[in-house]
Formats: structure tokens, C-alpha cells, sequence
């Protein structure tokens, strides 16, 4: 017999890791290319309550934060300000589904291949540490202890990213006008830009 | 008397266990829905009534004594409007949309500690939850505008996502500058830390950052003088122009919950949440709720305050206070805060 708890436990991880497989799957089918963003949204909730779940709650919450709280937030943006046109899209699903699905069982043979025999066998679960120690602190110290470099470069490539990102998209046009705030600010005072004024309070009935 | 009280317990092991779990929990979130709106009523009587007093009017003063029951007549007005939809508005998202908006709004309450104790969810990482729900209110906006199919309701949620992404990031460094000190995520512990009377409050060590999270807050709640996404003079009422009665009324309760909420935080992280600013000094030294909900109030009357204080800032003026000023701003602080630590400057980083 299981604890009200664990029921409800139970019930939620069904309830959740069914909304983000379906999720997933109204992503790719769906036709309105807006529904899509939001059901994806739909999925990495799901897929951050499944995790929240599991004890990685650090995980969890940064999925929900960086992806639904930042990068879909800006795709929907994209999405929504171009009329993209469905038809033009579809064109040639046919000819390259069989390249389609070459890559799709590739990636998961992939995952499969890294993940299957370390943790998918019965019983062989990676246990969350049971210390006293928090999990963002946990994670913390992995992180700059041993996988220091890693880290590291990961971080580098991230700025290159954003550098390359940038500089590709950046153009400077002579006609554009800018403002200095900073020369807006250093205004003297004595140039009387403003005059400020001492009004008197009135008192009722009284003319001012 | 005696018999009642044995009836309903009686009533009450008669229930089975996951039913009581169940409301267990849905009376802990009424517990905590119900004073949010009640304090979100009285917040929008006092805003009319303080703006009014600084622009030397009266305010409302028709219903109930001086006006007091004007939020109860605004509800019932706004309950019994009609609700419109656009022609070719997307039905679906049109009225998702306030439902978002509502949702992480009230959702972020589950984290805040009142009292050590008198929370509904004492995470290790609550700091970090508040932000993660918190950052999931900008999708009611957005896609209140994409879905109302107005072009006013459109450019006003694109102003106003932009505008909620840059100071969230702010907002975060803000927020890591508290975590430095604290050590820790749960906001239970990061107000017992500074327990010690109001020198040891984080907002000494930390002005700064307090500045920049309380203005990113004001930006975040598209108030005054940020309200770029609504922006009456330019864009009528921005995201929400096409919404009316009970939808328009969902949007305001969400904005105005979220005031509540940063004020909320603000108290928490900067200014030791329930503890007494005297402590030590007999009764008035003792941490209540009470002095978080001063505190609270503190924050909301500053809301008010530039509300009435400050025209509105324009658009990129927006957006370079909060990429360029605020964000250096806080990267600076946090090696000043680094430099702290090491030094082990009391009685913060003991």
C-alpha cells in the first residue's frame, strides 16, 4: 500500500512526463508555427518538473528559468513577428523525410549508446547524494573542482558566440543620428535650461 | 461547544489520507491567495488615494466611508462587464493569455517565508524557484498582444518583452550579490542570517544592488515610470487594450500581485523580512510579521511615489539604463562584494 504521498508522487510524474511527450509531439506536428513555440515552452516545463522530480531541482529550475524565462521568450518573439508561410516550408517533406529519419535514429542509437548501460539498467539509477549539502552547492563544487576546464571552455565558447553572433549582425550606417546621454547630462546649470519655479500653495477660495 | 469541535475532527479522520493531504494543501494556497488579493484591493485604493493627495486631490471618497469599499465596487463593476473578443483574435490564446499572466504571479507566493516556519514550501532553493516562475509572466503578455491581433496590443507586448528579458538579468545579478552573503538559496535561512538588529541587514553592505533590484522590480511590473508596455499616451493601453470586464481585470490583479511580490523580496533579501529593527530592545525588539508587512508597505508606497514623481522613460533610455548602467553596476558590486568576503568585514561576512 503506498503513502498519499506517493501516490500523488506517482500521479504527477505520469501526469508530467505524459504532457512533455505530447508536447513534444504537438511541437512538430502542430501547423500554427506560434502554437508550436508554445507547446515546446510546454514540453521543457514538463521535462523541469520531471527533474524537479528526480532531486535535481537545481537542473529543473535553471531549465525553466534560461530556456521558458529567456530563449523562448525570444524565439516566440521571432516567430510571431515573421509571417511565416507554412506552404513554402512544407515543400519536400517527402524527399528528405528518409534523411530525416537517418538522423533521428542516429541520435538516438547515440543516446542510447551513452546512456543505456551506465543508468537505464534496473536498479542502477544514479542516487542523488544524500548529504547535507544542498544541491546547487553540490553541483557548484563539481562544477570548479573537477570539471574546471571543461567548464571553462565551455564558457569561452559561449562569449566567442555571443562575439561572432554580434559582430556578423552588427552594422554601423553614417546616417543614423545617436544621442550622448552622457553630454545630454553634463548640461551646465547656468545655461538656464529650465527654470524652476516657486508656486505658492493656495489656499481654498483664495485667487492665486 | 466541546461536542462540535470532537464532530469535526471526527468528520476529519473519517477522510481518507490523500484526500487530507490534498486539503491540506489547497487550504495553505487559499491561505495564501486570499490576503494577496485583499491586499491587492486596498493596494489600488491606496495608490489612487496617495497619488491623489500628491497631486492635492481627494481621491475616492464616495463609496463607504472616505471611499473605503471603492475596490469592492470597482470588482463588481469590472465582473459585470462584458467580455469582448477582437474579431480575428486567436480564442484559444486570448484568454490563455491573462491565465499566464496570473499563474507565476500568485505561483511565486509558495516560496515566501512569513515566519521561520509559515511558508507553504521551505525549498533549499527558493530564491532560484522565485526567479524561474517569475520569469514565466512575460508569455501573458506576449501573447496577450500577438493574440488580440491589434496592432497597439502588439507593439506594446514586444516593447514589453524586451523589456522584462534585459532586467531580469539585472535583476539575477542583484540577487546573486544576496547569495554571495548569504550563502545559501532558502530565504528562510537568508533573513535568520541577518538577525542582529539593523546594522546587520543586508542592505547596509549591499545598497547598490538593492537600488538596482528594486528599480529592475519596477521595470519587471511594467509600472510607472517604465510602463512602456501599456504607454496610455502612445498606445492607448498597450497588451491589454483589447481586453475588457473579468480578462482585463485578471491582467491587473497580476501586475499589482507582482508589485506586492517584489516588495515582498526586496524586504526579504535587503531588509531582514520579519526581524525587528530594534532587537534586542524588550518587546519591540521581537521579529513578527508584523515588520515584514511594514516593510512590504515601505516598498509599495515607493511604487506609488514614482508613480507620481517621474515621467516616463523613453524606450531606449529603458533599455541603456538597464544594459548599460545597471548591469556594469552590478558586476562591479559583486567584486566589491568578493573583496568583502575575503576581508571579512563585520558582521555581514563574518
Amino acid at each position: 500500500m503506498l503513502s498519499p504521498g506517493e501516490i500523488i508522487y506517482q500521479a504527477l510524474f505520469y501526469l508530467f512526463a505524459g504532457a512533455a511527450v505530447l508536447a513534444g509531439l504537438r511541437m512538430i506536428l502542430t501547423r500554427n508555427p506560434v502554437y508550436s513555440a508554445l507547446f515546446l515552452v510546454l514540453a521543457f516545463v514538463n521535462v523541469a518538473l520531471l527533474w524537479v522530480q528526480m532531486g535535481a531541482e537545481f537542473l529543473g529550475i535553471i531549465l525553466v528559468l534560461v530556456y521558458v524565462g529567456a530563449v523562448m521568450v525570444l524565439f516566440l518573439f521571432v516567430v510571431m513577428m515573421l509571417d511565416i508561410n507554412l506552404a513554402t516550408l512544407r515543400q519536400g517533406v517527402t524527399r528528405y523525410a528518409p534523411l530525416g529519419l537517418v538522423v533521428a535514429g542516429l541520435i538516438i542509437a547515440e543516446i542510447v549508446w551513452a546512456v543505456w548501460g551506465h543508468f537505464l539498467g534496473v536498479g542502477n539509477t544514479p542516487q542523488t547524494a544524500a548529504s547535507a549539502l544542498s544541491n546547487t552547492r553540490e553541483l557548484g563544487t563539481e562544477i570548479y573542482t573537477h570539471y574546471l576546464y571543461a567548464f571553462e571552455v565551455a564558457a569561452a565558447i559561449l562569449v566567442l558566440g555571443i562575439v561572432a553572433a554580434i559582430a556578423l549582425t552588427l552594422r554601423w550606417r553614417p546616417a543614423t543620428k545617436h544621442q550622448n546621454p552622457g553630454q545630454q547630462m553634463r548640461v551646465k546649470a547656468d545655461e538656464r535650461r529650465i527654470r524652476l519655479v516657486d508656486l505658492k500653495a493656495g489656499k481654498k477660495g483664495e485667487e492665486s | 461547544m466541546n461536542e462540535f469541535t470532537q464532530f469535526v475532527v471526527g468528520v476529519w479522520l473519517q477522510v481518507p489520507g490523500w484526500a487530507q493531504y490534498l486539503l491540506i494543501i489547497v487550504g495553505e494556497i487559499l491561505a495564501i491567495v486570499i490576503p494577496v488579493i485583499l491586499v491587492v484591493a486596498y493596494m489600488t485604493y491606496f495608490e489612487r488615494k496617495v497619488i491623489g493627495y500628491m497631486q492635492s486631490r481627494i481621491g475616492p471618497n464616495r463609496v463607504g466611508i472616505r471611499g473605503l469599499l471603492q475596490p469592492f465596487a470597482d470588482v463588481i463593476k469590472l465582473v459585470m462587464k462584458e467580455v469582448v473578443l477582437p474579431r480575428n483574435a486567436n480564442r484559444f490564446l486570448y484568454f490563455l493569455a491573462p491565465v499566464l499572466a496570473i499563474l507565476p504571479a500568485i505561483g511565486a507566493w509558495v516560496v515566501i517565508p512569513f515566519y521561520p516556519g509559515v511558508v507553504v514550501a521551505d525549498v533549499d532553493a527558493g530564491l532560484l524557484v522565485l526567479l524561474a516562475v517569475s520569469s514565466i509572466g512575460v508569455y501573458g503578455i506576449i501573447l496577450a498582444g500577438w493574440a488580440s491581433n491589434s496592432k497597439y496590443a502588439f507593439l506594446g507586448a514586444m516593447r514589453s518583452a524586451a523589456q522584462m528579458v534585459s532586467y531580469e538579468i539585472a535583476m539575477g545579478f542583484a540577487i546573486v550579490g544576496v547569495l554571495m552573503a548569504s550563502q545559501t538559496l532558502n530565504l528562510t535561512e537568508i533573513v535568520q542570517l541577518q538577525a542582529g538588529g539593523i546594522w546587520h541587514w543586508y542592505f547596509i553592505p549591499l545598497l547598490p544592488l538593492l537600488a538596482v533590484y528594486f528599480i529592475s522590480g519596477v521595470a519587471e511590473t511594467n509600472r510607472l515610470p517604465f510602463d512602456m508596455a501599456e504607454g496610455e499616451s502612445e498606445l492607448v493601453a498597450g497588451f491589454h487594450v483589447e481586453y475588457s470586464g473579468t480578462a482585463f481585470a485578471v491582467f491587473f490583479l497580476a501586475e499589482y500581485t507582482n508589485m506586492v511580490l517584489i516588495s515582498a523580496v526586496a524586504s526579504i533579501l535587503f531588509l531582514g523580512g520579519w526581524l525587528s529593527p530594534f532587537e534586542g530592545l524588550s518587546w519591540i525588539g521581537q521579529p513578527s510579521t508584523f515588520w515584514l508587512l511594514l516593510k512590504m508597505a515601505f516598498f509599495l508606497f515607493l511604487f506609488l511615489w514614482f508613480r507620481a514623481t517621474f515621467p516616463r522613460y523613453r524606450y531606449d533610455q529603458i533599455m541603456r539604463l538597464g544594459w548599460k548602467v545597471f548591469i556594469p553596476v552590478t558586476l562591479v558590486w559583486i567584486f566589491v562584494e568578493g573583496a568583502m568576503i575575503i576581508g571579512n568585514v563585520h558582521p555581514w561576512f563574518a
